[in-house]
């Protein structure tokens, strides 16, 4: 299963750089989301995905799943809504300041830096 | 925009309540079994984002005038304290104690430092989620 | 109070300027800050008797104690000397400044905190005893000065000269800190009293040459001495009182205090001897030359610092041959050390008042052009009589303290005749001859200084104001300072037994255990044999002819092509600096947030595939593994199937649902591999986010690809390969990190105590709001950052307006 999620991790990642690189706006911030998806599938499978019991203390069991990773995930998961929000509202305030949703032409130039 | 979504207002009234208690035992049981003050907060959020789908942004500010910034400042506040307070008693920061109480009603209760803690976090949670929702749907 | 404290006092004292400023600004500001220097110098004062009997002080405050940096003051004879420097030279300049610097135009409190800052700095410079330390203070020193020129901000030239000052000295600490590291890893220890202590056992490093060279360098910078001078003059822009503070008696006397407080260390070596001495007579004679050609008046004292302070530089070289003769020689040399410090002493005293008077000039005619000015000794007496003392003393005319060293100075050139080591007994002769020569001019700009200004005819129409004495108030500083040139004069040795031979022991501490040993007396007079004698009187002969005639020979100066000046080179140096980095940044920075993704997606690629493969670090296997259940290749099918209608679709809600879609199937993930909170958390996150994205749908633009089909093939490879790439590197790391574990896992830590220490029974939780709660106490801090930002970008708006933006509240 971990073979399999790794190669399912690198096609999110594949899905999510293919799309931040694109010239459209909301693309990249869709890609974002992608992408912070992957990472935490991907903290949870460098963990290991073989534990018996969700890491909560009961009597009589011993072989937790690990607990960090999913401590870690859990403020990523928060974080990225907190970086997907912004994201969002910068975009969508760029689009009406500017009237463009392409990045290439958003582009600074020399006079306005 | 005016809608005719009798139903769905009904029954948020209802789910509401639901979704608020459920928000407040999942956070108080987050010590020992899934939840926390990040889950309690989001569905709290997440009850307060179904009245703003059931009804309209004024109408719930109407129903409940927080602003949540606010809500989003006591919280910050309060996790701090709790992590502040203990240098007050000579011990690092963020040193939680916890210890076993008994109270009526209740019976034999844990009172922890961390859950302080975690009030803040939901408070955090709570008016940091309502505050972006508010902007983005209030902005014109 | 403690010498820890004391150095502070005056930065503790900034705290109360705002305040004394903003509130109390009927008395200037200024009177409460005279307190602090008044206060110090006592204190400093009461130490004088008990050094001079040979005691030194010790105080300590750890500020790094994991490594071993702490703040130590060391008091002795030489920091003591500068320590009553800075603060008595420090009670006088605020004390002038006070009438200096209007209370209702100027902003005082600005000008006070720097002032003060600069003070403390200073004191840390020569009292620290550990190399980090000073160096600390001597950069603060190099800040506040900077602060200090640029006090008249608005002005183009304050802020080039404080800019040209911060460049070059701060070039110079930063050689120093490379000094200081190679003596510290070296010698093992920061300390500069251990340091000394095994200073033979250094010299024989290879490194030692390059330390001496750095510590030499930070040095020169500070002193202004060549051909780092051209800081110097441009500093002029700073308000007079920081000119005779900072730079004449002070800062850039930091060098010095560096030059001498090294000599244990750095004297027994032949390129410290040359290096010193060479490059202070070089300035010497530099800095007096082109004094002459100055028509400012704080221009012509610049150069004359720059020339005075490389004459202190040369001394103290000329000093550091006695570690290299033995018997009477050691005396002999170590006569010039003395002479060293004792005319450190004279500078600070007849500059600043020299610096103030040429303040008082600019304050009451408006003009400091020589040029414009003349015929201002009927109207100001008081000024020309202190003016009159302050020059004589620095052209080295008796009665005044000036004459004294000046000889000293001669007597001590002549000395090289007899070392005999280096190659010096065949280039010796160059020395005396380069400082005579400096002494004539020396002579001249200082008649030149004060006759142009006083004498001659007076030019109304050319000066801005009607000039007339300044207030009484303004002519005290340098009053005092006139007073004491004079009677240092009459009782050398009264200072040269509390201040020189205290600092002189400082200095040589293998000739001398107690300053009481120091055996020298100041004479005027040294008889009729005496070639200094000789040599003096010919400066004051052949330097009148030449100060009579300085029109005649000024043309001189012209035929100096400007283009190869120092400050040319300075000039050339920045620009290139600019526009190198300019170009340089230019090539990557270009504005484009994907050329910036590029580069970091590049880099994964790189970087953790290079690192990979070179440490051959992929590994694979497959025991182990997790069983595969049908349900499970479900889900990861809906996932595929979710990411790639989000990648082909042209509808922004199928795309934003589309997302939706995959959140839900990473909440079923969780709950498949035992992860209940995060399942949790991530289904009411992903309902939100729906939400928010629903919420701002009104707002976004259209899900347009900007690709233009065929014509943009290569742009959609490109990406696909970059993300091929990415996607395949993330892949064969998550496999070899699930395939060697090299680290045992710290969960189990969590495992064992989460009740027994923490009380809870959830782990996740429980790490969350315990084990690492700096962790969420951040977290949650970012997330109110970024719904304040949030609040920002949509009510705060920029409003166009005709060329300029202007923020509106919503």
């Amino acid at each position: 299963m971990e073979i399999l999620m790794s190669i399912l991790i690198g096609f999110l990642f594949m899905a999510a750089v293919y799309l931040i690189l694109s010239r459209s706006l909301l693309r990249i911030i869709i890609g974002t989301g992608l992408l912070s998806h992957g990472t935490h599938l991907l903290l949870l499978t460098m963990g290991g995905l073989g534990g018996k019991a969700a890491p909560v203390l009961s009597d009589g069991v011993t072989d937790y799943a690990d607990p960090l990773p999913q401590a870690l995930i859990l403020t990523a998961i928060v974080i990225s809504f907190g970086v997907t929000a912004f994201s969002l509202v910068l975009a969508y305030r760029t689009y009406n300041e500017l009237g463009t949703d392409n990045m290439d032409l958003m582009k600074g130039t020399e006079d306005n830096d | 925009m005016k809608t005719n979504d009798l139903i769905m207002q009904t029954t948020t009234k209802v789910v509401f309540f639901i979704i608020f208690l459920f928000s407040i035992h999942i956070f108080f049981a987050g010590h020992y079994t899934p939840g926390g003050g990040f889950v309690g907060g989001l569905l709290m959020s997440s009850a307060i984002v179904l009245l703003l789908l059931a009804f309209d942004l004024k109408t719930v500010k109407e129903m409940l005038p927080i602003n949540y910034t606010v809500v989003t400042a006591v919280g910050l506040l309060i996790s701090l304290a709790t992590a502040a307070g203990s240098i007050f008693f000579n011990v690092p920061f963020f040193t939680h104690v916890y210890d076993y109480f008994y109270l009526p009603l209740l019976g034999e209760t844990s009172i922890h430092t961390a859950m302080f803690f975690d009030t803040g976090v939901y408070l955090v949670v709570v008016g940091v989620t309502m505050t972006i929702i508010q902007m983005i749907g209030g902005d014109e | 109070m403690s010498f820890i404290f004391a150095i502070f006092l005056p930065i503790i004292a900034t705290l109360l300027i705002p305040f004394l400023f903003k509130k109390v600004s009927s008395i200037h500001t200024g009177w409460f800050v005279l307190l602090v220097p008044v206060v110090l110098v006592i204190f400093y004062g009461t130490y004088i008797p008990s050094i001079m009997n040979g005691s030194t002080y010790l105080d300590e405050l750890p500020w790094i104690p994991s490594l071993d940096i702490s703040f130590i003051s060391y008091l002795d004879g030489l920091s003591l000397l500068f320590s009553l420097l800075i603060t008595g030279i420090g009670a006088l300049v605020v004390l002038y400044s006070i009438f200096y610097l209007d209370k209702k135009k100027e902003k005082l409190g600005n000008f006070y905190v720097y002032l003060l800052m600069f003070m403390s700095a200073m004191l840390g410079v020569v009292q620290s005893d550990h190399l980090i330390s000073l160096y600390f203070f001597w950069e603060l020193t190099s800040i506040s000065s900077f602060l200090l020129i640029g006090y008249w901000y608005t002005r183009d030239r304050s802020r080039f000269g404080a800019l040209k000052s911060m460049m070059i000295t701060v070039f110079g600490g930063l050689m120093m800190l490379g000094g200081f590291l190679i003596l510290g890893i070296i010698g093992e220890t920061f300390s500069i009293r251990e340091l000394i202590g095994q200073a033979s056992a250094l010299s024989g490093h290879d490194l030692f040459v390059w330390a001496l060279v750095l510590v030499l360098l930070g040095a020169f910078t500070k002193s202004a001495q060549f051909p780092f001078y051209i800081w110097l003059p441009d500093a002029m822009e700073a308000p007079t009182p920081v000119s005779a503070y900072l730079h004449s008696a002070t800062m850039v006397k930091a060098g010095l205090y560096l030059v001498a407080r090294f000599t244990p260390i750095f004297a027994l070596s032949e390129v410290w001897i040359w290096l010193v001495t060479g490059v202070g007579i070089l300035t010497l004679f530099w800095g007096s030359f082109f004094a002459v050609k100055q028509t400012d008046l704080k221009a012509i004292l610049a150069f004359s610092t720059v020339s005075q302070l490389g004459l202190i530089m040369s001394l103290l070289g000329i000093g550091s041959i006695a570690y290299h003769v033995t018997g009477d020689l050691v005396t002999t040399f170590t006569f010039a050390t003395f002479a060293a410090i004792f005319h450190l002493m004279n500078h600070a005293t007849f500059k600043g008042s020299l610096f103030m008077i040429a303040g008082i000039i600019d304050h009451e005619t408006g003009t400091r052009d020589i040029r414009k000015l003349g015929g201002l000794l009927s109207l100001m007496p008081v000024s020309f009589t202190i003016a009159l003392i302050g020059s004589l003393s620095m052209a080295g005319v008796p009665p005044f303290n000036g004459f004294l060293s000046k000889e000293m100075f001669l007597e001590a050139v002549l000395n090289l005749q007899h070392f005999d080591l280096y190659a010096m007994d065949s280039w010796w002769i160059l020395f005396p001859i380069v400082a005579w020569i400096a002494s004539v001019f020396t002579f001249v700009y200082s008649l030149y200084f004060v006759f142009y200004t006083f004498r001659g005819k007076h030019k109304p129409e050319q000066l801005p104001k009607a000039a007339h004495e300044a207030p009484i108030g303004m002519l005290v500083s340098p009053g005092i300072l006139a007073t004491l040139v004079v009677i240092i004069f009459f009782i050398p040795n009264f200072f040269g037994n509390a201040f020189i031979k205290p600092a002189v022991a400082a200095i040589q501490p293998l000739a001398y255990q107690v300053p009481t040993d120091v055996g020298f007396t100041i004479k005027a007079w040294h008889g009729f044999d005496s070639p200094a004698l000789y040599m003096t009187l010919g400066v004051f002969l052949v330097g009148y002819l030449f100060y009579k005639t300085i029109p005649k020979w000024s043309a001189v100066y012209n035929t100096i092509p400007s283009k190869v000046s120092l400050n040319g080179m300075y000039d050339g140096l920045m620009r290139l600096g600019d526009s190198g980095a300019n170009r340089f940044s230019s090539i990557y920075m270009t504005g484009s947030i994907r050329n910036y993704l590029v580069y970091m997606f590049a880099a994964i690629i790189v970087l953790l595939g290079g690192t990979m493969w070179i440490k051959d670090a992929f590994a694979i296997r497959f025991d182990n593994l997790a069983p595969i259940r049908f349900f499970e290749i479900l889900i990861s099918i809906i996932l595929i199937v979710g990411t790639i209608t989000i990648l082909v679709t042209k509808s922004r809600l199928t795309a934003i649902i589309a997302l939706g879609a995959v959140g839900f199937t990473v909440a079923l993930f969780y709950i498949i591999f035992k992860a209940p909170d995060l399942a949790l958390t991530q289904l009411v996150i992903e309902t939100v986010s729906v939400a928010l994205f629903l919420g701002a749908f009104y707002h976004l633009p259209k899900l347009n690809k900007h690709e233009k089909g065929k014509e943009d093939r290569g742009f959609r490879l490109t990406n696909f390969l970059i993300a091929l790439g990415v996607g395949v590197m993330v892949t064969l790391i998550a496999i070899s990190s699930h395939s060697q574990k090299l680290k045992l896992s710290i969960s189990q830590y969590y495992k064992d105590t989460v009740y027994s220490e923490a009380g809870g029974g959830n782990i996740v939780n429980v790490i969350l709001v315990d084990y690492r709660g700096f962790d969420t106490l951040f977290e949650i801090s970012v997330l109110t950052i970024a719904s304040l930002g949030i609040i920002g970008m949509i009510t705060l708006r920029l409003v166009k307006k005709k060329g300029d933006r202007k923020i509106e509240n919503k």
